[in-house]
């Protein structure tokens, strides 16, 4: 949302991201895609020629593209695929965990209303 | 090749099987705003926008967006409350998910004209309204106010 009130207000943007449903959901005018877990966008951790080559990929776009683009880069998680069934998984191995830990979530909430946390 | 993680249907089970009851209604716009370069990249100023947090010490319902020197770049942003895979990953490497390393270097390359001189952090936040009529309004402002020409959005 941010990318595209700068857009629409003559900054011209590039968003660099994992989550490809979400922003092609939303709707943004050029998107660099990185298939790998939601943490690093920009590559590997410690890997400077990976992340490097990462935004000079995004950046490219800003001058190749005279319409919305969304390029996905050819990297890979560095050990296997197995992250993507894991991610936020829901089954009888948690699921109890998961209802305790949404009691405690909605009660950190409370307490930090409670506190006056607000805008 | 795989498909890609659908992130909005995993993250609405999750959170139903927390036993939150309401599903997060994602952005969504049929139109996209495109905004041409207006002048080479190679002359152009360039700020960068993260979700990752500067100042861990702000409650998280209390965050807005705020603009900070990039001389002032935490050696560590706070990301324990936001979502990312804590299995597969960890966020120790700071220039992991921001491009500042990356920007100077292309920079010193002559990739791009300059670095803004401040970089900007958005929050995730439940409510729509408040990043579209709050936070990116700001961010607008500061981004004009140093000549933005091009910014980079890195979103965890």
């Amino acid at each position: 949302m941010t990318a595209r009130a700068l857009e629409a207000n003559g900054i011209a943007t590039v968003v660099i991201g994992s989550a490809l449903d979400i922003v092609e959901h939303c709707g943004v005018p050029r998107y660099l895609h990185n298939d790998i877990p939601l943490g690093n966008p920009l590559g590997h951790p410690y890997n400077t020629d990976e992340q490097l080559d990462t935004v000079r990929q995004a950046l490219s776009l800003l001058s190749s593209s005279a319409e919305p683009v969304v390029r996905k880069t050819a990297m890979k998680w560095h050990n296997g695929e197995s992250w993507r069934g894991n991610y936020l998984k829901v089954d009888d191995s948690n699921r109890e965990a998961l209802k305790l830990a949404g009691v405690e979530n909605r009660r950190r909430r409370r307490e930090q209303i409670e506190k006056g946390e607000k805008r | 090749m795989p498909d890609p993680v659908r992130y909005m249907q995993r993250t609405r089970e999750y959170y139903f099987a927390q036993g939150f009851d309401k599903a997060y209604k994602w952005a969504q716009h049929d139109d996209i705003p495109w905004q041409p370069l207006q002048k080479p990249l190679s002359q152009s100023t360039v700020a960068f926008i993260t979700t990752a947090v500067p100042d861990g010490t702000i409650a998280k319902l209390s965050r807005s967006a705020t603009s900070l020197s990039i001389g002032e770049l935490p050696i560590e942003f706070r990301t324990d409350e936001l979502s990312w895979d804590k299995e597969a990953t960890h966020m120790d490497d700071v220039n992991s998910f921001i491009p500042m390393q990356a920007m100077r270097t292309l920079a010193e390359e002559g990739i791009i004209g300059q670095l803004a001189p401040r970089f900007h952090f958005v929050p995730t936040d439940y409510s729509q309204r408040n990043t579209n009529e709050i936070d990116a309004p700001k961010i607008l402002e500061a981004c004009l106010q140093d000549e933005v020409d091009v910014a980079i959005l890195v979103p965890l």
